[in-house]
């Protein structure tokens, strides 16, 4: 038996093994997306009759299963379904560029005016869109509640979408939208603070990781604390003078930039991230909380690295910064 | 009757076997090529629906979803060897738990009458 999924009066057929999202985008309806994994959440859609498969609601919060929304790229129909888009209002939030200004070579920390509370923790992600629609995430690096502004660190690629829209058009002033939060990439405080924490970031990686550091330090973490970070050259590094000044101040947190292509002697590391986190997991695993930022083979190889020297899969927080991957659209 | 779930200590001990057990199997190199592409934290999700419903806990596995999991994993090569690795592990994870034979034994019976259903036979 073939499904269908209604929409606004449309009815179309799920070929086999399709997603949704990929049924729809066939068939020249689109639909934002970005990573096709189940992560970005930039292709909500809610669903008004029929069955949503579970794996299409994994990772949602519980306030978006009850109103039925669910990831189109995760979803594989089991049966006939209604869908409506998810209007504007609902849970777009509407965002101001407050400063704009460049941390390297490419990175740039963008500022975002909040309207209206959000609620999230440093270290989560949010989805921006801008008017073009394109939507794509980004990771918390402040505490947005009490800075009253919301900090992202984005990696500009020549020839990106959204990158391209930053470099070109987003003015202190513009507006633009955010959604969510999701991930779970955040400081738990429990066990008074004690457990050692390891975190260790390629590039923008950068981002979640000083949102976190910030966050256990001003909750009175007193467990030790160190931060990796990773780039191919010097240039890649980022707010070195910032996590120099932390670590002055605050005698458990240590900050460790590695650099790939480095000359020996200088204030960072030299040589390959991994094995320099590797080397750092002595002494007592089971505690260890380890986070872990940036590239997707990087994270995918260090987390399976630390767990099979260890490390409990419990206590392993990760986000890979999945690229766009696009779905076929009606030939 | 107590189940050896029950026995072990519940959800808190699945998190611990599951630990124990993935490790085991993702340094095994005979079976660990089956892993290559997968998500670490979704596969970890499977193998502990995987070993509660092998310990007799509370499940929702099906041998649907045992044939629909595996058909991709089956056309890759997975064969009666690879079960058998399996079902080892397992029996090397509640060793480590402390568990007692006759349960080892139990959970390597429920886990080989998922056999055919896994290699889609
Ligand atoms: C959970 C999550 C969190 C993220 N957090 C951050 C963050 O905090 N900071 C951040 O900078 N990014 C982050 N990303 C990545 C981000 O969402 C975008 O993928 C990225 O900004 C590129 O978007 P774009 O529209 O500029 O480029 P796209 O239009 O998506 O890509 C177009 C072209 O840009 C180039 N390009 C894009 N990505 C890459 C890449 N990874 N490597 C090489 N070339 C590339 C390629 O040429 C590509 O064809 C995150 C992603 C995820 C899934
Ligand atoms: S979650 Fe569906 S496209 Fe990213």
């Amino acid at each position: 038996m073939t499904a269908h999924i209604s929409l606004s009066g449309s009815k179309f057929a799920i070929e086999d093994g399709e997603t949704v999202l990929e049924c729809l985008t066939r068939n020249g309806v689109h639909v934002p997306h970005a990573c096709c994994a189940g992560v970005c959440q930039s292709c909500l859609m809610r669903a008004t009759d029929g069955e949503i498969p579970a794996a299409a609601q994994a990772g949602l919060k519980p306030t978006y299963v009850n109103q039925g929304l669910f990831l189109t790229c995760q979803c594989k129909p089991v049966g006939d379904m209604t869908l409506c888009p998810v209007g504007g209002g609902e849970l777009d939030v509407p965002v101001q560029v407050a400063d704009r200004v460049m941390l390297n070579h490419n990175v740039l920390c963008l500022r975002l005016g909040l309207e209206k509370d959000f609620v999230c923790e440093p270290g989560q992600y949010i989805t921006l869109k801008n008017r073009a629609g394109v939507a794509r995430s980004y990771s918390v690096a402040n505490d947005p509640e009490s800075d009253g502004y919301m900090e992202l660190h984005i990696r500009l690629f020549p020839g990106g979408l959204m990158s391209d829209f930053l470099r070109t058009e987003a003015e202190v002033g513009a507006q633009m939208i955010i959604r969510g939060p999701a991930g779970n990439c955040f400081y738990v405080s429990d066990d008074a603070g004690q457990f050692p924490i390891v975190l260790a970031g390629t590039g923008t990686g950068l981002a979640p990781l000083y949102g976190i550091v910030r966050r256990a330090l001003a909750k009175g973490h007193t467990g030790p604390i160190r931060l990796f970070h990773g780039a191919l050259r010097e240039a890649d590094l980022y707010l070195v003078e910032q996590l120099k000044r932390v670590q002055g101040v605050h005698g458990n947190f240590s900050y460790i930039p590695c650099v790939l292509e480095g000359e020996a002697g200088r204030y960072y590391s030299c040589g390959h991230i991994e094995d320099m986190v590797m080397a750092s997991l002595a002494g007592d695993k089971q505690a260890i909380r380890l986070f872990l930022c940036g590239a997707p083979e990087f994270v995918k190889s260090l987390k399976q690295k630390a767990f099979l020297a260890g490390v409990r899969s419990s206590h392993i927080h990760s986000d890979a910064f999945l690229p766009t991957k696009n779905v076929a659209t009606a030939a | 009757m107590t189940t050896l779930y029950d026995k072990l200590g519940g959800a808190a001990a699945i998190d611990q076997a599951v630990d124990i057990f993935y490790r085991k199997m993702l340094a095994d190199d005979r079976v660990s090529g089956f892993f290559d592409d997968t998500d670490m934290d979704r596969q970890i999700a499977k193998q502990k629906a995987f070993l509660t419903m092998v310990f007799g806990g509370p499940n929702k596995y099906t041998g649907k979803d045992m044939r629909s999991g595996h058909a991709h994993l089956v056309a890759r090569g997975l064969n009666d060897k690879h079960v058998d690795i399996v079902i080892e592990h397992l029996g090397g994870t509640l060793k480590e738990l402390g568990a007692a034979d006759a349960d080892i034994a139990a959970v390597a019976a429920i886990a080989n009458g998922a056999r055919d259903d896994v290699l889609n036979r």
